[in-house]
């Protein structure tokens, strides 16, 4: 039997887990237990289908007893089973995080038993966004989690939680109908919603239907991936959310939009029509992004701003439809899950241990807490791409792309990711220079615990250990850095090749369209 | 394929409403917009379905040309379920505003009000600029009076020579 045609258990099993757990809602502990054991069964069979498919190649799953072009299909490739086991492992470290948090406050801060079973619907909606075929089941697939992440965002339903919780779920559902207007479209226009039979399809359609189908799910999928004019919504909602929903959402839910943008760029409008405008909205995302990141003092809307301006990075490494360019985007997705998701874990620490996230307040909390530091300084470098860390390695692999594209636009994106980077160095400098090394005096407002002797605000265990390990795992992604940017230019070349996907689910008969390079990104 | 004009205005009617709404300040009418939104997708997704035929059910006799289209209904189905859930939540979230404001309106985001009133000038960083960088002791500080240390000196004498008259 192939190991493949388990991949639907990476979306059950966590419905499942939710069900079972919104069954023991009286039980924290038991609650606790179950959504653990679950995400890690769930972990663990993703790390059995990464490997499958390493060995394997792509395959496919038909659910339900309607072969493809009917019915759904889940498909597992590269690029998806290393999207599966990266934000699961993500999402484990985060419900350990929130474990410990719930047990040190009480359940006062990140109240109510209805945490364990949402998060699970969000980790099943996230699963199936990444395993899906289908454009309907896409759609399905967002909604799980948008919907979930709406609970998560508004969760104990305080004054400026509602009122974020207010801008995000009406951006959301816009982006949603937007994204089944251009479903509608698209089954009007081609008579299939399977990806694959869409990929052979929509080919036949003229340049302007095309276009304009293009660009629509471009839109829809800007908005949840928050690329420059469609981010507005992300630095304004995200830091309202108790820390480790914030931490996941970081990591996770822009990246679905990202990977959604890849498949659409990848699979269904292969070529170069749209490559000029997605590079001008990866340089404008990154810079815009960044100075935004320059004006806070609140560190979590700064990591914010930060985290829409490193989008702009994998929009420019997708906008130039090599090998290199897109498996470097596919490296720098995976390390940015990873780091953006535990500089959020710390900054809950810090609001832990200095009572506030504001670097106006904080200060010398590197001899406060010296594990603390350590803890915020090797991801934020790794964010900032200094040597030899992931983030250097994937901004050098994205840079080497844009060097051998040699086209002036890609050139000025270089440049501009270079400045990027050093800004985000500029950033993160400055809230470590004064939450961490200036004396809690130094501070405009000093938060009282900072000055207060004796073992005030003590970190809890869990939480420290969830979060060093996501650091640990940061670091292993750039002790391995070799292996892993082999599997992801493997993945760009099988996707950018498009026959693996499309026979998988079509079967070997089918004819794969040539990809038309109408040679506008020259 | 024909299409059905009736349904076609409806639908352009809806869209058009339901964007004048949800450009609103209100909740309830952002609400009502949204809803309008997702009405009219519904409408488009059944347009995409083709001719208008007898229910998707199999009968032996019927020519496979006489039957509607199924699909685009099983995806009305979907959504329509989707946005019931959407809709239910937001109204939670309205009678919540209520609750903590007593207000039916958006509310502004404080820390980006007083981020955007922040002046450019930073007190902490640009006020005290710190002349001297270096923590060893230099007698002669700036490349300038290395060079030249006379005449860096006649300033120096004429100012003590001033302080001594006085």
């Amino acid at each position: 039997m192939n190991l493949a045609n388990l991949s639907p258990l990476a979306v059950l099993l966590p419905i499942l887990g939710a069900a079972l757990a919104f069954v023991l809602i009286r039980h924290t502990a038991a609650q606790r237990v179950v959504s653990i054991v679950i995400l890690s069964a769930t972990l663990l069979l993703e790390c059995l289908l990464l490997a499958s498919v390493w060995e394997g190649g792509t395959t496919s799953v038909t659910l339900g007893g309607w072969l493809p072009p009917w019915g759904v299909v889940l498909v597992v490739d590269q690029f998806s089973s290393l999207m599966l086991v990266v934000s699961t492992v993500v999402s484990l470290a985060v419900l350990i995080y929130a474990t410990g948090q719930g047990m040190a406050d009480g359940d006062q801060e990140a109240p109510v038993s209805i945490f364990h079973p949402t998060y699970l619907i969000l980790v099943a909606g996230v699963s199936n966004a990444f395993l899906t075929g289908d454009l309907f089941n896409l759609y399905v697939g967002f909604e799980i989690l948008l919907t979930a992440s709406y609970v998560l965002m508004t969760l104990g339903g305080t004054g400026p939680r509602i009122r974020a919780g207010v801008t995000y779920v009406v951006v959301s559902v816009v982006s949603s109908v937007l994204f089944l207007i251009a479903i509608a479209m698209i089954y009007g226009a081609t008579g299939t919603i399977t990806m694959a039979d869409l990929a052979i399809k929509l080919a036949e359609l003229d340049q302007g239907t095309q276009n304009l189908l293009h660009v629509m799910l471009l839109v829809a999928f800007g908005i949840k991936a928050a690329v420059f004019p469609l981010s507005f919504w992300l630095p304004d909602s995200y830091p309202t959310a108790p820390a480790p929903v914030t931490a996941v959402f970081a990591g996770l839910l822009t990246k679905v939009g990202v990977y959604a943008m890849v498949r659409t760029e990848t699979l269904l409008f292969p070529g170069d029509t749209l490559n000029v405008p997605l590079m001008v909205v990866a340089l404008l995302t990154m810079v815009v992004g960044i100075l935004g990141a320059l004006a806070q003092s609140d560190i979590k809307r700064l990591l914010s701003f930060t985290l829409v301006s490193h989008i702009g990075y994998m929009v420019f490494g997708l906008a130039m439809s090599s090998i290199t360019g897109l498996g470097a985007a596919v490296f720098y997705v995976a390390h940015h899950i990873t780091v953006q998701t535990s500089l959020f874990l710390v900054t809950g620490l810090i609001e832990r241990r200095g009572g506030s996230s504001s670097i106006d307040r904080l200060g010398g909390l590197a001899k406060l807490s010296p594990l603390l530091a350590l803890l915020f300084f090797v991801p934020a470098m790794n964010l900032a791409g200094i040597p030899p860390f992931s983030g250097f390695l994937g901004k050098l692999g994205l840079l080497q792309a844009g060097v051998q594209l040699g086209t002036p636009l890609a050139i000025v994106l270089v440049v501009g990711g270079v400045v990027t980077s050093l800004l985000t160095l500029l950033a993160i400098a400055r809230v470590w220079n004064r939450a961490f090394w200036r004396k809690p005096e130094d501070a405009e407002y000093p938060d009282p615990v900072l000055q207060t002797p004796g073992n005030v605000g003590v970190l809890p265990r869990t939480m420290v250990g969830s979060t060093a390990g996501l650091v640990v795992f940061g670091v292993a992604l750039t002790v391995f850095a070799g292996p892993l940017f082999h599997l992801a230019d493997g993945s760009a070349e099988i996707m950018l090749d498009r026959t693996a996907y499309i026979h998988s689910v079509l079967g070997d008969s089918a004819q794969v369209p040539s990809v038309g390079q109408s040679g506008a990104a020259r | 394929m024909s299409i059905n004009l009736t349904l076609l205005i409806v639908m352009g009617v809806l869209y058009a409403c339901g964007i004048y709404l949800i450009l609103e300040r209100s909740l309830t009418r952002v609400l009502l917009g949204l809803m309008l939104l997702a009405n009219a997708t519904n409408l488009l997704i059944l347009s995409t379905g083709g001719y208008a035929g007898l229910a998707p059910l199999f009968d032996k006799e019927t020519a496979s040309t006489q039957y509607n289209d199924p699909l685009p209904q099983a995806l009305i189905l979907t959504s329509i379920v989707i946005s019931f859930a959407v809709t239910a939540f937001m109204l939670g979230i309205i009678y919540r505003t209520w609750a903590l404001a007593r207000q039916d309106e958006i509310q502004d985001d404080l820390e980006d009000r007083r981020v955007a009133r922040t002046p450019s000038f930073d007190a902490e960083d640009d006020a005290i600029v710190p002349l001297e960088t270096s923590e060893f002791v230099v007698t002669a500080s700036t490349p300038e009076e290395r060079l030249h240390p006379e005449a860096t000196e006649t300033p120096k004498t004429a100012s003590s020579r001033e302080g001594g008259s006085a």
